[in-house]
C-alpha cells in the first residue's frame, strides 16, 4: 500500500495514545480502505453507508466528510446520485454519524475529499442502481437488461412498468452485494450531475440564519465556558485569585485543568463557567492570575530570525541532489541569489474554536465544528475514561476550518471541562484566544542560489529551506522533520540539469500546523519566484523561459501522485497566459507576473496584473488556469479557486504572526486583518477540460497567487519582494 | 440585572440581563436566536451586524440598555423563507462558502440597499468594508449586491 508523505489522517491508537500523522492512504488505494470495514476486506452495505431510501420514497444521501465551505455536501452527494440514478432534486442530504466502523477515513483535510472519495462513491451509487434494478427485474420476471433506472425509480419500457426505489428497496437490501470492482459504471458522456454547475445544498440556510456552526448549538440545560491560558506557549497559572470572578452574576464556578501532553497539545489554565458566554467571559476579565511563563518566554520574532537565517544557511538534510550543484555554482559568472522570508500565519476561521460536550457517567455526546469527528471521539473517550463508541460525535457545520479544524485540543478541553460540569457545556473560544493560541503556519526562510549560462539556460538550482517543523512538533525524537516542509520544492518540476535540495529544522515554542496548501503556501513563492528570478537573470520573458524548462520526456511517468506532469503544468501556464493577454501593452506602472504550481493533484497557473505607485501597489486582476482533472461541480471549484487565491493574497500582502516574550503579539482582526472586500482583486476563473482523475481543490489555487503578484511587482518596478507581507521600498 | 423590553423582528421580547451585556449574547444566549455571529467581539469583523430602525449595527458594540425603544432586526427577520432580494441574490451568485460572516454580510448589504438603492463599487467597498469574509467570496458579494439592486432590494 502506497503511504503517502503529503497529506494526513490521523490514525489514533487509543490504547497507546499513540498517533500517526503525515500518512494518506493515496486515491489508488482509497476505494479499497473506504470499502473495506478493517483489513479483512468486508464491503461496507451502500444502504448502510451512503443511500438511505425509505419505503415512501424519500431518500437522503449520506455525507461522510465536514462541510467547512468548500461544498463537499453538494459534490459527494451528487457523485452518489448520479450513479444511483437519484433525482438531486429530490434528496436531503445528511451529514454522516461518527462511525468509523463504517466510514474508515472521515477526515476532511488534504484536498483530499473528491479525489479519495470520486471512485468508492461512484461505485456504491452504482451498487445501488444495480440492486435496484435486479430487485425491479426479478419482481417482474423480466431481464435485468431491460430495465433502467432513473429519477428514483425502475422502468421496463417492454412492458411500461415501474415501480420507484421506495418500493424496491425492501428486496433490494436483501440481494447480494455486486463486486464494486466490476459493478457497472455509467460513461462520462452519460453524466447529468457530475460535470454541471450544481447549486449547494447548504446555501439556503447560511442566507436565513438557520445553519447550524459549532456556536449555534443550544440543548436544554447547557452553560458556556472560557479558559484563561498562559499567553506565553508552553506557560501555566502559577495561582489565581477567582473571588471576584465568582461576583460576576451568572458565573457558575471557576476551576483549573491541566495542559494535556502530545497529541492534545491543549494549554490548560483556569476555566470559567457562566449561564452565558458573556457572563463567562466578564468572569474571566475578572480573574486575578499570576503566570508561570515557562521556558519559551525569550522566544521572539528576533531570535527566530536569526534562527530561521542561520538554518537556511549551512548544509541541511539532502532532500534532492541531481548532478553537481557546488562545480555548476562555483564556475558560473552569473549566479543569482535570494532568500525569502515566511512568518507564522493564523489559521483565523471566522468562527472561533468551540465544541459543546455532555459528558454522562459512562456514555457522551458532542457537538463539533471538525474536520476530524472520529479523533474527536477518542480524544473525548480517552479525557473521559470512556468506550470511544460511547461517545456520539455530531459533527456541525463549520466557520472556516482551513486544517485549523483538523485538531482535537479543543475537543479535549470540552472534555476536561464537561467532566467536570456534569451538564452539557459550550467550551467558547473568544477571538483573542483562537488568535494567540492556534497552531501556526510554520516560519520559514529559504536560500536560493542558481546559476544561468549564456544559452541562456540555467543550468544549477539549490535550495535550503528551514522552518519550524509540523513534523518535529509532533514526533520531537526523530522521524521526519522534513515531512511537511518540503512537498512541491522535492518536485521542482523545471528541467535544470543540476538541483539540490537541503531542510533544517528550527525548533521553536510556536506551535505549528497545516495551514491551507501547507508548505505549498511557501515552497511554491520559493520556487516560483526564483524561476523568476533566474528568467530575468537570462534576460527571457518569464512564460517563455519556463515552457522551455518544462519538458515531458517520452517516457515520463509520475513517481507518486505529488510528482507533477511537466504538460499539464505548461497547459494551465499557457491557459493562463492567453487568458490575461500575456505580452500585451499594459499602462506605465502596470505589469503582469506569472506562477504555475502543481499541489493535491491538480494543477493551477495564475497571472496577476499590478499597478505600481512609489511604496504603494494595488492588484488589478488575477487570472487563474485549472487543470484539476475531472471537475464533479465547477461551481464550486470557481468558488474555492477564488477563496484559496485571497486566502493566500492576506498573507503575502497584509497578514502575520510575531512573537515578543514567547507569545503572540496579535489578539484580534486589528493587529492580523484579512483582506476586505475593498482590497479584493477581481478573480477570472478558467477550467480545463480533463479526463484525469480528479484533482484537489481546497488548496491548490493558493500556492501559485502570491508568486504571481511579487512577479508582477518586479515587472512593474524592478524590486524583487522576498519576504511575506509584502513591503515595497519607495522607488 | 435590569429588565428590558426589546423589539426584534416586530415581536416583543422581555429580558433580565445587566445593562451592558451587548446585544449580541442577549440574541444568542439569551434568546437562543443564533443567525447572530460572534466573530470578534470588538466590531472588527461585522459577523455581529444587525439592524436598529434600518440601521446596521455591531451587536457585539451595542449595549442592551443603549437600544431603548428601537426596532432590531436580525438575520431571522429579514425572511424566513428566503424570499428578499438580498437572500436571493446570494443564493442567485452562490455567496456563501463557509457561510459564517454571511449573516452580517447580508445585513449590512440590505442595510446599504434601503438607503442606496443602486450602489456603485466605491459605496459598496465603504459599506461593506467592515465585514470580514475569510472565505473571501468578495466579488460574488458584490455581483449579487449588484444583482439585488437590480431586482429593487
Amino acid at each position: 500500500m502506497t503511504i503517502n508523505r503529503r497529506q494526513f489522517v490521523v490514525q489514533g491508537s487509543i490504547a497507546t495514545a499513540g498517533l500517526v500523522i503525515g500518512v494518506r492512504f493515496s486515491p489508488s488505494t482509497a476505494f479499497a480502505q473506504e470499502n473495506e470495514k478493517g483489513p479483512k476486506g468486508k464491503v461496507v452495505n451502500p444502504f448502510d453507508a451512503y443511500v438511505h431510501v425509505k419505503p415512501d420514497g424519500k431518500i437522503s444521501l449520506i455525507v461522510a466528510k465536514s462541510e467547512m465551505g468548500q461544498g463537499i455536501k453538494t459534490g459527494l452527494a451528487m457523485i452518489l446520485a448520479e450513479e444511483a440514478e437519484v433525482d438531486f432534486n429530490t434528496v436531503s442530504v445528511e451529514q454522516a454519524e461518527t462511525r468509523p466502523d463504517i466510514y474508515a477515513h472521515m477526515g476532511t483535510g488534504g484536498s483530499g475529499s473528491t479525489m479519495e472519495n470520486f471512485m468508492p462513491l461512484r461505485r456504491a451509487g452504482a451498487t445501488v442502481r444495480t440492486l435496484m434494478i435486479t430487485a425491479a427485474a426479478q419482481s417482474w420476471n423480466v431481464p435485468a437488461v431491460e430495465c433502467r433506472a432513473k429519477k428514483n425509480a425502475v422502468v421496463h419500457e417492454k412492458s411500461s412498468r415501474r415501480a420507484s426505489y421506495g418500493e424496491l428497496v425492501e428486496a433490494a437490501v436483501k440481494l447480494p452485494l455486486p463486486d464494486p470492482e466490476t459493478v457497472h459504471l455509467k460513461d462520462d458522456a452519460d453524466f447529468e450531475l457530475i460535470g454541471h454547475a450544481t447549486p449547494r445544498v447548504d446555501i439556503p440556510s447560511k442566507v436565513n440564519g438557520t445553519a447550524v456552526f459549532g456556536l449555534d448549538v443550544r440543548v436544554p440545560e447547557m452553560l458556556f465556558a472560557v479558559v484563561a491560558r498562559c499567553p506565553t506557549f508552553g506557560g501555566k497559572h502559577a495561582h489565581y485569585d477567582a473571588t471576584r470572578a465568582k461576583a460576576v452574576p451568572g458565573v457558575k464556578s471557576v476551576f483549573e485543568i491541566p495542559a494535556l501532553g502530545r497529541d492534545m497539545f491543549t494549554a490548560g489554565g483556569v476555566v470559567v463557567v457562566a449561564d452565558s458566554t458573556w457572563a463567562a467571559m466578564q468572569g474571566r476579565e475578572a480573574l486575578k492570575i499570576t503566570w508561570d511563563n515557562g521556558p519559551a518566554a525569550g522566544e521572539s520574532t528576533g531570535t527566530l530570525h536569526t534562527s530561521l537565517h542561520a538554518g537556511a544557511g549551512k548544509p541541511g538534510k539532502r532532500i534532492r541532489n541531481d548532478g553537481d550543484v557546488d562545480a555548476v555554482l562555483l564556475n558560473r559568472a552569473k549566479r543569482v541569489e535570494a532568500t525569502y522570508e515566511f512568518p507564522f500565519q493564523a489559521h483565523a476561521t471566522m468562527e472561533p474554536m468551540n465544541i459543546t460536550v455532555h459528558a454522562r457517567s459512562t456514555e457522551a455526546e458532542v457537538w463539533a465544528p471538525t474536520q476530524s469527528p472520529d479523533w474527536v471521539q477518542r480524544t473525548v473517550a480517552k479525557v473521559l475514561d470512556i468506550k470511544p463508541e460511547k461517545v456520539i460525535v455530531h459533527t456541525t457545520l463549520m466557520g472556516g476550518a482551513f486544517g485549523r479544524r483538523y485538531m482535537a485540543d479543543y475537543p479535549a478541553e470540552g472534555a476536561q471541562i464537561a467532566k467536570v460540569v456534569g451538564k452539557p457545556v459550550q467550551l467558547v473560544w473568544s477571538r483573542e484566544d483562537d488568535m494567540t493560541h492556534d497552531f501556526y503556519r510554520p516560519a520559514a526562510c529559504h536560500q536560493m542560489k542558481g546559476a544561468v549560462d549564456s544559452t541562456p539556460r540555467p543550468l544549477a538550482w539549490s535550495h535550503t529551506i528551514a522552518s519550524t517543523s509540523i513534523e518535529a512538533y509532533w514526533h520531537p525524537e526523530g522521524g521526519k522533520p522534513e515531512a511537511s516542509e518540503v512537498g512541491g520544492a522535492e518536485q521542482m518540476p523545471y528541467a535544470i540539469p543540476n538541483v539540490r535540495l537541503e531542510y533544517n529544522p528550527v525548533e521553536s515554542a510556536v506551535p505549528p500546523l497545516w495551514w491551507r496548501s501547507v508548505e505549498h503556501s511557501f515552497n511554491g513563492f520559493a520556487v516560483e519566484c526564483f524561476i523568476d528570478e533566474l528568467a530575468a537573470a537570462a534576460g527571457q520573458d518569464p512564460v517563455q523561459f519556463r515552457k522551455a524548462l518544462l519538458v515531458k520526456p517520452a517516457n515520463w511517468k509520475a513517481k507518486d501522485d505529488e510528482d507533477p506532469d511537466p504538460a499539464r503544468l505548461l497547459a494551465v501556464m499557457e491557459l493562463a497566459a492567453e487568458k490575461s493577454g500575456w505580452g500585451t501593452a499594459l499602462p506605465k506602472g502596470s505589469a503582469r507576473g506569472i506562477a504555475t504550481y502543481h499541489s493535491f493533484g491538480s494543477y493551477i497557473a495564475e497571472v496577476a496584473e499590478v499597478t505600481v505607485q512609489g511604496k504603494n501597489f494595488k492588484i488589478d486582476r488575477m487570472v487563474a488556469a485549472i487543470d484539476c482533472g475531472k471537475i464533479v461541480n465547477p461551481e464550486s471549484v470557481r468558488a474555492q479557486a477564488e477563496s484559496a487565491i485571497i486566502y493566500g493574497l492576506s498573507a503575502a500582502l497584509k497578514n502575520e504572526i510575531t512573537i515578543k516574550n514567547g507569545a503572540v503579539e496579535q489578539t484580534n482582526f486589528d493587529g492580523y486583518d484579512p483582506i476586505r472586500i475593498s482590497e479584493a482583486p477581481p478573480i477570472e476563473v478558467h477550467l480545463m477540460n480533463s479526463t484525469e482523475n480528479p484533482g484537489g481543490m481546497g488548496e491548490p489555487a493558493l500556492p501559485p497567487a502570491a508568486p504571481a503578484v511579487a512577479n508582477a511587482i518586479f515587472a512593474a518596478c524592478g524590486q524583487r519582494v522576498r519576504k511575506l507581507p509584502f513591503q515595497l521600498r519607495s522607488a | 440585572m435590569s429588565a428590558f423590553h426589546l423589539v426584534i423582528n416586530d415581536r416583543t421580547h422581555e429580558v433580565d440581563v445587566s445593562p451592558d451585556t451587548p446585544l449580541l449574547w442577549v440574541l444568542r444566549d439569551k434568546l437562543n436566536m443564533t443567525g447572530t455571529k460572534y466573530g470578534c467581539g470588538m466590531g472588527l469583523c461585522g459577523s455581529c451586524t444587525v439592524h436598529l430602525d434600518g440601521e446596521a449595527v455591531r451587536s457585539c458594540q451595542t449595549a442592551i440598555s443603549s437600544v431603548g425603544s428601537k426596532k432590531i432586526t436580525t438575520i431571522e427577520g429579514l425572511s424566513a423563507d428566503n424570499s428578499h432580494p438580498v437572500q436571493r441574490a446570494w443564493i442567485a451568485e452562490q455567496v456563501p462558502q463557509c457561510g459564517y460572516c454571511q449573516p452580517g454580510q447580508i445585513m449590512s448589504a440590505a442595510a446599504l440597499l434601503a438607503k442606496t438603492p443602486k450602489p456603485s463599487d466605491d459605496q459598496i467597498d465603504s459599506a461593506m468594508a467592515g465585514n470580514l469574509c475569510r472565505c473571501g467570496m468578495y466579488q460574488r458579494i458584490r455581483r449579487a449586491i449588484h444583482r439585488a439592486a437590480g431586482e429593487g432590494a
